[in-house]
Protein backbone atom coordinates (compact mmCIF):
# COMPACT_ATOMS: atom_id res chain seq x y z
CA UNK A 1 0.00 0.00 0.00
CA UNK A 2 2.97 2.44 1.06
CA UNK A 3 4.73 1.33 -2.21
CA UNK A 4 1.56 2.14 -4.23
CA UNK A 5 1.57 6.00 -2.79
CA UNK A 6 5.12 6.92 -3.67
CA UNK A 7 4.71 5.66 -7.05
CA UNK A 8 1.52 7.76 -7.02
CA UNK A 9 3.23 10.89 -5.94
CA UNK A 10 6.65 10.15 -8.40
CA UNK A 11 3.61 9.98 -11.08
CA UNK A 12 2.38 13.31 -10.25
CA UNK A 13 5.42 15.12 -10.07
CA UNK A 14 6.82 13.47 -13.30
CA UNK A 15 3.74 14.70 -14.88
CA UNK A 16 3.87 17.95 -13.29
CA UNK A 17 7.65 18.39 -14.45
CA UNK A 18 6.61 17.52 -18.28
CA UNK A 19 3.46 19.93 -18.07
CA UNK A 20 6.44 22.72 -17.24
CA UNK A 21 8.28 21.72 -20.35
CA UNK A 22 5.05 21.69 -22.14
CA UNK A 23 4.54 24.60 -20.98
CA UNK A 24 7.81 26.28 -21.93
CA UNK A 25 7.55 25.76 -25.59
CA UNK A 26 4.36 27.25 -25.33
CA UNK A 27 5.55 30.17 -23.81
CA UNK A 28 8.30 30.51 -26.48
CA UNK A 29 5.69 30.15 -29.37
CA UNK A 30 3.66 32.93 -27.98
CA UNK A 31 6.83 35.10 -27.44
CA UNK A 32 7.15 34.63 -30.76
CA UNK A 33 3.57 35.58 -31.92
CA UNK A 34 3.89 38.50 -29.45
CA UNK A 35 6.62 40.12 -30.92
CA UNK A 36 5.76 39.41 -34.34
CA UNK A 37 1.83 40.28 -33.80
CA UNK A 38 2.96 43.84 -31.98
CA UNK A 39 5.33 44.49 -34.80
CA UNK A 40 2.32 44.14 -37.35
CA UNK A 41 0.12 46.12 -35.26
CA UNK A 42 2.07 49.00 -35.00
CA UNK A 43 3.77 49.05 -38.20
CA UNK A 44 0.75 48.41 -40.87
CA UNK A 45 -0.69 51.67 -39.84
CA UNK A 46 2.52 53.19 -40.98
CA UNK A 47 3.42 51.95 -43.48
CA UNK A 48 1.90 53.42 -47.17
CA UNK A 49 3.12 53.78 -50.56
CA UNK A 50 4.89 57.06 -49.59
CA UNK A 51 6.76 55.36 -46.83
CA UNK A 52 8.40 53.41 -50.02
CA UNK A 53 8.44 56.05 -52.40
CA UNK A 54 9.45 58.87 -50.53
CA UNK A 55 12.54 60.72 -48.74
CA UNK A 56 12.75 61.28 -45.29
CA UNK A 57 11.42 64.44 -44.25
CA UNK A 58 12.66 67.04 -41.22
CA UNK A 59 11.52 66.43 -37.45
CA UNK A 60 7.76 67.74 -37.64
CA UNK A 61 7.24 68.01 -41.34
CA UNK A 62 4.42 65.23 -42.24
CA UNK A 63 4.87 62.68 -44.53
CA UNK A 64 7.86 60.83 -46.38
CA UNK A 65 9.22 57.58 -46.30
CA UNK A 66 12.61 55.61 -46.47
CA UNK A 67 12.76 55.22 -49.73
CA UNK A 68 16.32 55.55 -49.83
CA UNK A 69 17.03 53.74 -46.85
CA UNK A 70 15.69 50.55 -48.65
CA UNK A 71 17.48 50.95 -51.47
CA UNK A 72 20.58 51.78 -49.49
CA UNK A 73 19.89 48.32 -47.50
CA UNK A 74 19.89 46.05 -50.69
CA UNK A 75 23.08 47.77 -51.88
CA UNK A 76 25.03 47.18 -49.23
CA UNK A 77 23.91 43.81 -48.17
CA UNK A 78 24.31 43.10 -51.97
CA UNK A 79 27.79 44.38 -51.81
CA UNK A 80 28.66 42.66 -49.52
CA UNK A 81 27.44 39.54 -50.50
CA UNK A 82 29.31 40.10 -54.09
CA UNK A 83 32.45 39.76 -51.71
CA UNK A 84 31.27 36.84 -49.66
CA UNK A 85 30.20 34.44 -51.84
CA UNK A 86 33.10 33.45 -54.35
CA UNK A 87 35.30 33.54 -51.23
CA UNK A 88 32.73 31.35 -49.37
CA UNK A 89 32.23 29.06 -52.21
CA UNK A 90 35.62 28.21 -53.12
CA UNK A 91 36.91 27.42 -49.46
CA UNK A 92 33.84 25.39 -49.37
CA UNK A 93 35.05 23.26 -52.19
CA UNK A 94 37.96 23.29 -51.30
CA UNK A 95 37.27 21.87 -47.24
CA UNK A 96 35.00 19.41 -48.64
CA UNK A 97 36.53 18.15 -52.11
CA UNK A 98 40.19 18.42 -51.32
CA UNK A 99 40.68 19.14 -47.66
CA UNK A 100 41.65 16.33 -45.46
CA UNK A 101 45.49 17.38 -43.77
CA UNK A 102 46.36 20.00 -40.87
CA UNK A 103 45.73 23.34 -43.02
CA UNK A 104 41.95 22.45 -43.55
CA UNK A 105 41.15 21.51 -40.04
CA UNK A 106 42.60 24.97 -39.33
CA UNK A 107 40.73 26.51 -42.13
CA UNK A 108 37.60 24.92 -40.55
CA UNK A 109 38.03 25.93 -36.96
CA UNK A 110 38.88 29.44 -37.74
CA UNK A 111 35.66 30.08 -39.69
CA UNK A 112 33.72 28.50 -37.03
CA UNK A 113 35.83 30.49 -34.55
CA UNK A 114 34.76 33.78 -36.71
CA UNK A 115 31.06 33.03 -37.07
CA UNK A 116 30.69 33.61 -33.24
CA UNK A 117 32.48 37.42 -33.87
CA UNK A 118 29.92 39.40 -32.25
CA UNK A 119 28.29 41.82 -35.32
CA UNK A 120 29.52 44.71 -33.56
CA UNK A 121 33.39 43.59 -33.56
CA UNK A 122 33.25 42.96 -37.23
CA UNK A 123 31.83 46.50 -37.30
CA UNK A 124 34.83 47.75 -35.59
CA UNK A 125 37.10 46.03 -37.73
CA UNK A 126 35.16 47.13 -41.19
CA UNK A 127 35.93 51.12 -39.17
CA UNK A 128 39.16 50.65 -38.30
CA UNK A 129 40.44 48.87 -41.71
CA UNK A 130 38.20 51.15 -43.83
CA UNK A 131 36.66 53.96 -42.39
CA UNK A 132 40.11 55.70 -41.19
CA UNK A 133 41.85 55.23 -44.34
CA UNK A 134 39.32 57.06 -46.35
CA UNK A 135 38.86 59.48 -43.45
CA UNK A 136 35.03 59.10 -43.59
CA UNK A 137 32.32 56.69 -43.66
CA UNK A 138 30.82 54.54 -46.53
CA UNK A 139 28.61 52.09 -47.73
CA UNK A 140 30.93 50.28 -48.85
CA UNK A 141 32.74 49.76 -45.40
CA UNK A 142 29.52 48.83 -44.44
CA UNK A 143 29.46 45.84 -46.92
CA UNK A 144 32.98 45.04 -46.32
CA UNK A 145 31.72 44.64 -41.73
CA UNK A 146 28.44 42.36 -43.74
CA UNK A 147 31.07 40.62 -45.59
CA UNK A 148 32.75 39.56 -42.85
CA UNK A 149 29.90 38.28 -40.77
CA UNK A 150 28.37 36.38 -43.80
CA UNK A 151 31.75 34.71 -44.83
CA UNK A 152 31.86 32.20 -42.07
CA UNK A 153 28.09 31.54 -42.44
CA UNK A 154 28.51 30.72 -46.06
CA UNK A 155 31.40 28.70 -45.87
CA UNK A 156 29.67 26.17 -43.24
CA UNK A 157 26.74 25.64 -45.06
CA UNK A 158 28.16 25.31 -48.52
CA UNK A 159 30.24 22.71 -47.23
CA UNK A 160 27.81 20.73 -45.44
CA UNK A 161 25.99 20.98 -48.64
CA UNK A 162 28.54 19.98 -51.06
CA UNK A 163 29.04 16.71 -47.99
CA UNK A 164 25.66 15.68 -48.87
CA UNK A 165 26.64 15.09 -52.80
CA UNK A 166 26.58 11.01 -53.16
CA UNK A 167 30.16 10.00 -54.12
CA UNK A 168 28.74 7.61 -56.19
CA UNK A 169 27.94 10.78 -58.20
CA UNK A 170 31.40 11.65 -58.09
CA UNK A 171 32.63 8.00 -58.74
CA UNK A 172 30.73 8.05 -62.17
CA UNK A 173 31.83 10.89 -63.27
CA UNK A 174 35.33 9.94 -62.67
CA UNK A 175 34.46 6.21 -64.53
CA UNK A 176 33.39 8.34 -67.32
CA UNK A 177 37.28 9.68 -67.46
CA UNK A 178 36.22 13.50 -66.22
CA UNK A 179 39.10 14.75 -64.30
CA UNK A 180 38.36 15.94 -60.56
CA UNK A 181 37.98 19.47 -61.18
CA UNK A 182 35.70 19.15 -64.04
CA UNK A 183 33.49 16.50 -62.05
CA UNK A 184 33.21 19.35 -59.40
CA UNK A 185 32.47 22.09 -61.69
CA UNK A 186 30.08 20.42 -63.88
CA UNK A 187 28.47 17.41 -61.22
CA UNK A 188 28.73 18.87 -57.53
CA UNK A 189 28.37 21.78 -58.16
CA UNK A 190 25.33 21.55 -60.37
CA UNK A 191 23.65 19.03 -57.46
CA UNK A 192 24.89 21.75 -54.57
CA UNK A 193 23.20 24.87 -56.90
CA UNK A 194 19.56 24.19 -54.48
CA UNK A 195 21.33 24.06 -51.47
CA UNK A 196 24.40 26.82 -52.42
CA UNK A 197 21.14 29.17 -52.75
CA UNK A 198 19.13 28.26 -50.18
CA UNK A 199 21.97 28.72 -47.66
CA UNK A 200 23.32 31.97 -49.39
CA UNK A 201 19.78 33.47 -48.88
CA UNK A 202 19.74 32.44 -45.51
CA UNK A 203 22.90 34.16 -44.68
CA UNK A 204 21.80 37.23 -46.43
CA UNK A 205 18.68 37.36 -44.44
CA UNK A 206 21.45 36.81 -41.36
CA UNK A 207 22.98 39.75 -41.78
CA UNK A 208 20.39 42.02 -43.85
CA UNK A 209 18.84 42.95 -40.01
CA UNK A 210 22.04 43.73 -38.56
CA UNK A 211 22.32 47.78 -37.49
CA UNK A 212 25.26 47.20 -34.86
CA UNK A 213 28.52 46.76 -37.41
CA UNK A 214 26.86 49.69 -40.05
CA UNK A 215 25.93 52.52 -37.59
CA UNK A 216 29.75 53.91 -37.80
CA UNK A 217 30.55 52.39 -41.49
CA UNK A 218 27.90 53.44 -43.55
CA UNK A 219 26.37 55.45 -41.35
CA UNK A 220 23.25 56.98 -42.85
CA UNK A 221 22.02 60.55 -44.61
CA UNK A 222 18.56 61.60 -45.58
CA UNK A 223 18.82 61.84 -49.27
CA UNK A 224 19.21 59.43 -52.71
CA UNK A 225 22.94 58.62 -52.70
CA UNK A 226 24.42 56.03 -55.17
CA UNK A 227 28.20 56.72 -54.54
CA UNK A 228 29.38 53.42 -52.36
CA UNK A 229 32.25 55.63 -51.54
CA UNK A 230 29.68 58.55 -49.06
CA UNK A 231 27.70 57.52 -46.23
CA UNK A 232 24.38 56.03 -47.40
CA UNK A 233 21.48 55.14 -45.00
CA UNK A 234 20.24 51.76 -44.53
CA UNK A 235 16.88 50.40 -43.16
CA UNK A 236 18.23 49.12 -39.67
CA UNK A 237 20.17 52.27 -38.56
CA UNK A 238 17.64 54.53 -39.48
CA UNK A 239 15.05 51.85 -37.62
CA UNK A 240 17.48 52.41 -34.57
CA UNK A 241 17.78 56.32 -34.90
CA UNK A 242 14.01 57.20 -35.56
CA UNK A 243 13.25 54.54 -32.30
CA UNK A 244 15.35 56.00 -29.65
CA UNK A 245 14.54 59.82 -31.03
CA UNK A 246 11.86 61.43 -28.84
CA UNK A 247 9.70 62.32 -31.43
CA UNK A 248 6.24 60.53 -32.07
CA UNK A 249 6.13 61.04 -35.82
CA UNK A 250 9.47 59.27 -35.93
CA UNK A 251 8.75 56.49 -33.64
CA UNK A 252 6.23 55.42 -36.40
CA UNK A 253 8.11 55.63 -39.05
CA UNK A 254 10.53 53.24 -36.64
CA UNK A 255 7.93 50.54 -36.20
CA UNK A 256 7.23 50.89 -40.01
CA UNK A 257 10.25 50.25 -40.66
CA UNK A 258 10.27 47.39 -38.28
CA UNK A 259 7.59 46.09 -40.20
CA UNK A 260 9.18 46.18 -43.73
CA UNK A 261 12.73 44.39 -42.01
CA UNK A 262 10.89 41.65 -40.06
CA UNK A 263 9.03 41.29 -43.50
CA UNK A 264 11.71 41.01 -45.44
CA UNK A 265 14.02 39.03 -43.40
CA UNK A 266 11.20 36.32 -42.57
CA UNK A 267 10.44 36.30 -46.15
CA UNK A 268 13.76 35.46 -47.43
CA UNK A 269 14.51 32.99 -44.38
CA UNK A 270 10.38 31.08 -44.78
CA UNK A 271 10.92 30.72 -48.57
CA UNK A 272 14.89 29.12 -48.12
CA UNK A 273 13.56 26.77 -45.21
CA UNK A 274 10.67 25.79 -47.30
CA UNK A 275 12.33 25.29 -50.83
CA UNK A 276 15.38 23.38 -48.95
CA UNK A 277 12.74 20.96 -47.19
CA UNK A 278 10.54 20.44 -50.24
CA UNK A 279 13.89 19.12 -51.88
CA UNK A 280 14.67 16.60 -49.49
CA UNK A 281 11.30 15.44 -49.51
CA UNK A 282 12.20 14.81 -53.38
CA UNK A 283 15.34 13.55 -52.99
CA UNK A 284 13.82 10.45 -50.42
CA UNK A 285 10.84 10.00 -51.73
CA UNK B 1 57.78 14.67 -74.66
CA UNK B 2 59.30 15.34 -71.56
CA UNK B 3 58.45 18.77 -71.67
CA UNK B 4 55.11 17.94 -71.99
CA UNK B 5 55.21 15.77 -69.41
CA UNK B 6 56.52 18.16 -66.63
CA UNK B 7 54.75 21.08 -67.40
CA UNK B 8 51.51 19.11 -67.21
CA UNK B 9 52.95 18.00 -63.57
CA UNK B 10 53.04 22.08 -62.84
CA UNK B 11 50.48 23.29 -64.37
CA UNK B 12 47.81 20.92 -65.01
CA UNK B 13 43.93 22.10 -64.89
CA UNK B 14 43.94 20.18 -62.09
CA UNK B 15 46.30 21.87 -59.79
CA UNK B 16 45.25 25.27 -60.94
CA UNK B 17 41.82 24.26 -59.71
CA UNK B 18 43.02 23.10 -56.77
CA UNK B 19 45.46 26.00 -55.60
CA UNK B 20 42.66 28.69 -56.32
CA UNK B 21 40.27 26.79 -53.73
CA UNK B 22 43.12 26.75 -51.37
CA UNK B 23 44.40 30.30 -51.86
CA UNK B 24 40.63 31.43 -50.97
CA UNK B 25 40.64 29.01 -47.86
CA UNK B 26 44.36 30.83 -47.00
CA UNK B 27 42.51 33.99 -47.73
CA UNK B 28 40.43 32.88 -45.31
CA UNK B 29 42.94 32.62 -42.27
CA UNK B 30 44.43 35.54 -43.51
CA UNK B 31 41.42 37.81 -43.40
CA UNK B 32 40.74 36.49 -39.31
CA UNK B 33 44.80 37.82 -39.01
CA UNK B 34 43.78 40.89 -40.07
CA UNK B 35 40.88 41.38 -38.16
CA UNK B 36 43.27 40.38 -34.88
CA UNK B 37 45.67 42.91 -36.12
CA UNK B 38 43.69 45.78 -36.83
CA UNK B 39 41.91 45.39 -33.21
CA UNK B 40 45.49 45.34 -31.80
CA UNK B 41 46.91 48.08 -33.67
CA UNK B 42 43.69 50.57 -33.37
CA UNK B 43 43.54 49.72 -29.75
CA UNK B 44 47.24 50.49 -29.02
CA UNK B 45 46.79 54.29 -27.54
CA UNK B 46 44.58 53.20 -24.90
CA UNK B 47 46.70 50.78 -24.11
CA UNK B 48 49.83 52.67 -24.02
CA UNK B 49 48.78 55.15 -21.68
CA UNK B 50 46.08 53.15 -19.32
CA UNK B 51 47.89 49.47 -19.77
CA UNK B 52 46.67 46.44 -17.74
CA UNK B 53 44.46 49.44 -16.03
CA UNK B 54 41.98 49.70 -18.38
CA UNK B 55 40.55 46.45 -17.52
CA UNK B 56 40.08 46.84 -14.18
CA UNK B 57 39.47 50.91 -13.88
CA UNK B 58 36.14 52.27 -12.64
CA UNK B 59 36.20 55.52 -14.18
CA UNK B 60 34.59 56.18 -17.72
CA UNK B 61 34.77 59.99 -18.40
CA UNK B 62 35.63 61.51 -21.57
CA UNK B 63 35.77 64.80 -20.45
CA UNK B 64 38.73 64.17 -18.40
CA UNK B 65 39.89 61.51 -21.10
CA UNK B 66 39.91 59.11 -18.26
CA UNK B 67 38.90 55.52 -19.57
CA UNK B 68 38.67 52.06 -17.75
CA UNK B 69 36.49 48.81 -19.03
CA UNK B 70 35.66 47.84 -15.53
CA UNK B 71 31.75 48.18 -15.25
CA UNK B 72 31.13 47.34 -18.82
CA UNK B 73 32.90 44.31 -18.82
CA UNK B 74 30.25 43.47 -15.77
CA UNK B 75 27.38 44.58 -17.59
CA UNK B 76 28.26 42.21 -20.21
CA UNK B 77 28.76 39.31 -17.92
CA UNK B 78 25.85 40.57 -15.00
CA UNK B 79 22.94 40.34 -17.97
CA UNK B 80 24.26 37.73 -19.95
CA UNK B 81 24.44 35.19 -16.44
CA UNK B 82 20.93 36.29 -16.26
CA UNK B 83 20.03 35.74 -19.49
CA UNK B 84 21.57 31.81 -18.80
CA UNK B 85 19.81 31.71 -15.53
CA UNK B 86 16.38 32.35 -17.15
CA UNK B 87 17.01 30.65 -20.86
CA UNK B 88 18.63 27.39 -19.47
CA UNK B 89 15.56 26.09 -17.41
CA UNK B 90 13.25 26.84 -20.31
CA UNK B 91 15.42 25.63 -23.42
CA UNK B 92 15.68 22.56 -21.52
CA UNK B 93 12.00 21.91 -21.04
CA UNK B 94 11.29 23.02 -25.00
CA UNK B 95 14.20 20.35 -25.57
CA UNK B 96 12.50 17.66 -23.36
CA UNK B 97 8.82 18.43 -25.16
CA UNK B 98 10.04 18.30 -28.81
CA UNK B 99 12.52 15.15 -28.48
CA UNK B 100 10.29 13.20 -25.80
CA UNK B 101 6.84 14.37 -25.89
CA UNK B 102 5.92 15.95 -29.11
CA UNK B 103 4.22 13.96 -31.64
CA UNK B 104 5.74 14.08 -34.87
CA UNK B 105 3.41 16.85 -36.52
CA UNK B 106 3.97 19.51 -33.85
CA UNK B 107 7.48 18.38 -33.36
CA UNK B 108 8.59 19.82 -36.84
CA UNK B 109 6.18 22.88 -37.02
CA UNK B 110 7.08 24.05 -32.93
CA UNK B 111 10.75 23.04 -33.88
CA UNK B 112 10.18 25.56 -37.27
CA UNK B 113 8.69 28.61 -35.12
CA UNK B 114 11.20 28.57 -32.22
CA UNK B 115 13.66 28.83 -35.13
CA UNK B 116 12.21 31.66 -36.48
CA UNK B 117 12.53 33.51 -33.31
CA UNK B 118 16.10 33.20 -34.09
CA UNK B 119 15.69 34.45 -37.31
CA UNK B 120 14.10 38.03 -36.10
CA UNK B 121 16.58 41.15 -36.09
CA UNK B 122 18.01 42.16 -32.42
CA UNK B 123 16.68 45.79 -33.06
CA UNK B 124 13.10 44.11 -33.50
CA UNK B 125 13.58 42.51 -29.86
CA UNK B 126 15.05 46.27 -28.76
CA UNK B 127 11.56 47.71 -29.98
CA UNK B 128 9.53 45.16 -28.45
CA UNK B 129 11.37 45.69 -25.25
CA UNK B 130 11.52 48.99 -25.31
CA UNK B 131 7.98 49.78 -26.11
CA UNK B 132 6.29 47.03 -24.90
CA UNK B 133 8.56 44.72 -21.80
CA UNK B 134 9.74 48.21 -20.22
CA UNK B 135 6.52 49.85 -19.34
CA UNK B 136 5.25 46.28 -18.24
CA UNK B 137 7.98 45.97 -15.88
CA UNK B 138 7.93 49.82 -14.57
CA UNK B 139 4.29 48.91 -13.38
CA UNK B 140 3.77 45.82 -12.78
CA UNK B 141 7.24 43.65 -12.04
CA UNK B 142 9.68 45.95 -10.67
CA UNK B 143 7.71 47.64 -8.05
CA UNK B 144 7.29 44.67 -5.82
CA UNK B 145 10.80 43.44 -6.51
CA UNK B 146 11.62 46.65 -4.84
CA UNK B 147 10.09 46.17 -1.85
CA UNK B 148 12.67 43.37 -1.14
CA UNK B 149 15.45 45.82 -1.06
CA UNK B 150 16.88 44.69 1.70
CA UNK B 151 18.48 41.89 -0.87
CA UNK B 152 21.33 44.07 -2.91
CA UNK B 153 19.53 42.62 -6.28
CA UNK B 154 16.13 44.43 -5.94
CA UNK B 155 17.60 47.94 -4.52
CA UNK B 156 16.96 51.11 -6.34
CA UNK B 157 13.64 51.97 -8.36
CA UNK B 158 11.72 50.89 -10.93
CA UNK B 159 12.92 52.22 -14.39
CA UNK B 160 11.91 49.50 -16.58
CA UNK B 161 14.91 49.64 -17.92
CA UNK B 162 18.29 48.40 -16.92
CA UNK B 163 19.86 44.77 -16.34
CA UNK B 164 16.48 43.00 -15.83
CA UNK B 165 15.30 44.21 -19.19
CA UNK B 166 18.13 43.26 -20.97
CA UNK B 167 18.59 40.25 -19.53
CA UNK B 168 14.70 39.10 -20.30
CA UNK B 169 15.33 40.12 -23.66
CA UNK B 170 18.36 38.28 -23.92
CA UNK B 171 16.82 35.29 -22.46
CA UNK B 172 14.20 35.11 -25.20
CA UNK B 173 17.05 35.63 -28.16
CA UNK B 174 19.46 32.92 -27.02
CA UNK B 175 16.60 30.37 -26.18
CA UNK B 176 16.30 29.52 -29.71
CA UNK B 177 20.07 28.34 -30.15
CA UNK B 178 20.18 26.51 -26.71
CA UNK B 179 16.95 25.07 -26.91
CA UNK B 180 17.74 23.23 -30.87
CA UNK B 181 20.97 22.89 -30.31
CA UNK B 182 19.63 20.37 -26.76
CA UNK B 183 16.70 18.84 -29.15
CA UNK B 184 19.31 17.54 -31.32
CA UNK B 185 21.42 16.16 -28.62
CA UNK B 186 18.67 14.66 -26.45
CA UNK B 187 17.58 13.04 -30.43
CA UNK B 188 21.10 10.92 -30.05
CA UNK B 189 20.17 9.07 -27.08
CA UNK B 190 19.62 5.32 -28.08
CA UNK B 191 16.02 4.43 -27.68
CA UNK B 192 17.52 1.19 -25.85
CA UNK B 193 18.57 3.43 -22.80
CA UNK B 194 14.99 4.97 -22.61
CA UNK B 195 13.42 1.44 -22.72
CA UNK B 196 16.05 0.22 -20.01
CA UNK B 197 14.77 2.87 -17.77
CA UNK B 198 11.02 2.08 -18.43
CA UNK B 199 12.03 -1.13 -17.62
CA UNK B 200 13.26 -0.72 -14.52
CA UNK B 201 9.64 0.50 -13.27
CA UNK B 202 10.99 5.09 -13.96
CA UNK B 203 8.02 7.10 -14.95
CA UNK B 204 8.29 8.98 -17.85
CA UNK B 205 9.97 11.83 -16.08
CA UNK B 206 12.53 10.04 -13.98
CA UNK B 207 13.41 8.45 -18.03
CA UNK B 208 14.08 12.15 -18.92
CA UNK B 209 15.78 13.44 -15.99
CA UNK B 210 17.95 10.36 -15.02
CA UNK B 211 18.88 8.74 -18.58
CA UNK B 212 18.27 11.20 -21.40
CA UNK B 213 19.48 14.26 -19.67
CA UNK B 214 22.44 13.08 -18.19
CA UNK B 215 23.48 10.94 -20.93
CA UNK B 216 23.37 14.43 -23.61
CA UNK B 217 25.02 16.90 -20.55
CA UNK B 218 28.26 17.40 -23.02
CA UNK B 219 26.09 18.58 -25.70
CA UNK B 220 23.85 20.51 -23.46
CA UNK B 221 27.12 22.11 -21.86
CA UNK B 222 28.08 23.01 -25.53
CA UNK B 223 25.09 24.63 -26.27
CA UNK B 224 25.04 26.92 -23.15
CA UNK B 225 28.30 27.68 -24.49
CA UNK B 226 27.20 28.91 -27.55
CA UNK B 227 24.09 30.56 -25.98
CA UNK B 228 26.71 32.38 -23.76
CA UNK B 229 28.45 33.66 -26.99
CA UNK B 230 25.15 35.03 -28.57
CA UNK B 231 24.38 36.91 -25.70
CA UNK B 232 27.59 38.56 -24.97
CA UNK B 233 28.25 40.04 -28.26
CA UNK B 234 24.09 41.24 -28.72
CA UNK B 235 24.23 44.46 -29.43
CA UNK B 236 21.17 46.76 -30.25
CA UNK B 237 18.70 44.86 -28.49
CA UNK B 238 20.77 45.54 -25.51
CA UNK B 239 21.58 49.26 -26.20
CA UNK B 240 17.76 50.33 -26.64
CA UNK B 241 16.92 48.73 -23.11
CA UNK B 242 20.08 48.91 -20.81
CA UNK B 243 19.90 52.60 -19.56
CA UNK B 244 23.39 53.31 -20.66
CA UNK B 245 24.78 53.95 -17.25
CA UNK B 246 28.15 52.93 -16.79
CA UNK B 247 27.67 51.70 -13.40
CA UNK B 248 29.08 48.58 -11.31
CA UNK B 249 25.87 47.68 -9.23
CA UNK B 250 23.80 44.14 -8.65
CA UNK B 251 20.81 45.38 -8.42
CA UNK B 252 18.54 44.08 -11.27
CA UNK B 253 16.61 47.63 -11.52
CA UNK B 254 19.76 49.65 -12.11
CA UNK B 255 20.66 50.33 -15.44
CA UNK B 256 23.92 49.25 -16.80
CA UNK B 257 26.38 49.57 -19.56
CA UNK B 258 27.54 46.56 -22.32
CA UNK B 259 30.48 46.38 -24.16
CA UNK B 260 28.49 45.88 -27.23
CA UNK B 261 26.26 48.89 -26.25
CA UNK B 262 29.22 51.48 -25.23
CA UNK B 263 30.46 50.64 -28.98
CA UNK B 264 27.28 51.45 -30.59
CA UNK B 265 26.47 54.46 -28.59
CA UNK B 266 29.27 56.62 -28.41
CA UNK B 267 31.79 55.74 -31.55
CA UNK B 268 30.10 58.28 -33.99
CA UNK B 269 29.57 60.69 -31.39
CA UNK B 270 33.78 60.23 -30.24
CA UNK B 271 36.01 62.97 -31.46
CA UNK B 272 38.57 62.49 -29.05
CA UNK B 273 41.10 59.90 -30.59
CA UNK B 274 41.85 58.81 -27.55
CA UNK B 275 38.19 57.78 -27.06
CA UNK B 276 37.72 55.98 -30.02
CA UNK B 277 40.65 53.69 -29.34
CA UNK B 278 39.30 53.27 -25.91
CA UNK B 279 36.00 52.31 -27.48
CA UNK B 280 38.02 49.72 -30.09
CA UNK B 281 39.92 48.34 -27.05
CA UNK B 282 36.47 47.50 -25.27
CA UNK B 283 35.66 45.63 -29.11
CA UNK B 284 39.05 43.60 -28.58
CA UNK B 285 37.93 42.74 -25.35
CA UNK B 286 34.94 41.34 -26.57
CA UNK B 287 36.50 39.81 -29.73
CA UNK B 288 38.37 37.65 -27.48
CA UNK B 289 36.20 36.96 -24.99
CA UNK B 290 34.22 35.29 -27.87
CA UNK B 291 37.15 33.59 -29.53
CA UNK B 292 37.52 31.84 -26.34
CA UNK B 293 34.48 31.17 -25.92
CA UNK B 294 33.73 29.61 -29.63
CA UNK B 295 36.93 27.73 -29.49
CA UNK B 296 35.83 25.94 -26.20
CA UNK B 297 32.45 25.40 -27.56
CA UNK B 298 33.97 23.80 -30.84
CA UNK B 299 36.50 21.78 -28.40
CA UNK B 300 33.35 20.09 -26.41
CA UNK B 301 31.56 19.44 -30.23
CA UNK B 302 34.93 17.94 -31.37
CA UNK B 303 35.08 15.77 -27.91
CA UNK B 304 31.31 14.78 -28.43
CA UNK B 305 31.93 13.37 -32.07
CA UNK B 306 34.64 11.53 -30.92
CA UNK B 307 32.44 9.84 -28.31
CA UNK B 308 29.51 9.39 -29.92
CA UNK B 309 29.31 10.77 -32.87
CA UNK B 310 26.01 12.78 -31.91
CA UNK B 311 24.48 16.09 -33.20
CA UNK B 312 26.86 19.20 -34.24
CA UNK B 313 26.53 22.15 -32.23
Amino acid sequence: MKTDFRYMRRKIFGTMMLGLSILAALAAVSMLFWILGYTFIKGISAVNLDFFTKLPTPVGVPGGGLANSIVGSIIVVGMAALMAIPVGIATAIYLSEYGRGFFASTVRFVSDVLAGVPAIVAGIVAYALVVTRMHRFSAFSGSVSLALLMLPIIIRSSEEIFRTVPDTLREASFALGVPKWKTILSIVLKTASGGLVTGTILAIARVGGEAAPLLFTSFSNSFWNFNPGQPMATLPVDLFNYSISPYQDWQQKAWAAALVLVGMVLILNISARLYLARKGFKRNG
Amino acid sequence: MAERLSRKKILSPEKIFMGMTGVFSLSVLLISALVVYELFSASEPTFQKFGLKFLVSKEWDPVQKVYGALPFIWGTFYTSFIALLIALPVSLGIAIFLSELAPAWLRSSVGFLIELLAAIPSLIFGLWGLFVLSPILQQYIEPPLSNLSWLPFFKGYPLGLGFLNAGLLLAVMIIPTISSISRDVMYTVPANQREGGLALGMTRWEVVSKVVVPNSRSGILGAVVLGLGRALGETMAVTMVIGNTPQFSLSLLDPGYTISSAIANQFTEAFDKLQISALIELGLILFVISVIINAFAKLLMLRMNRFSGGARI
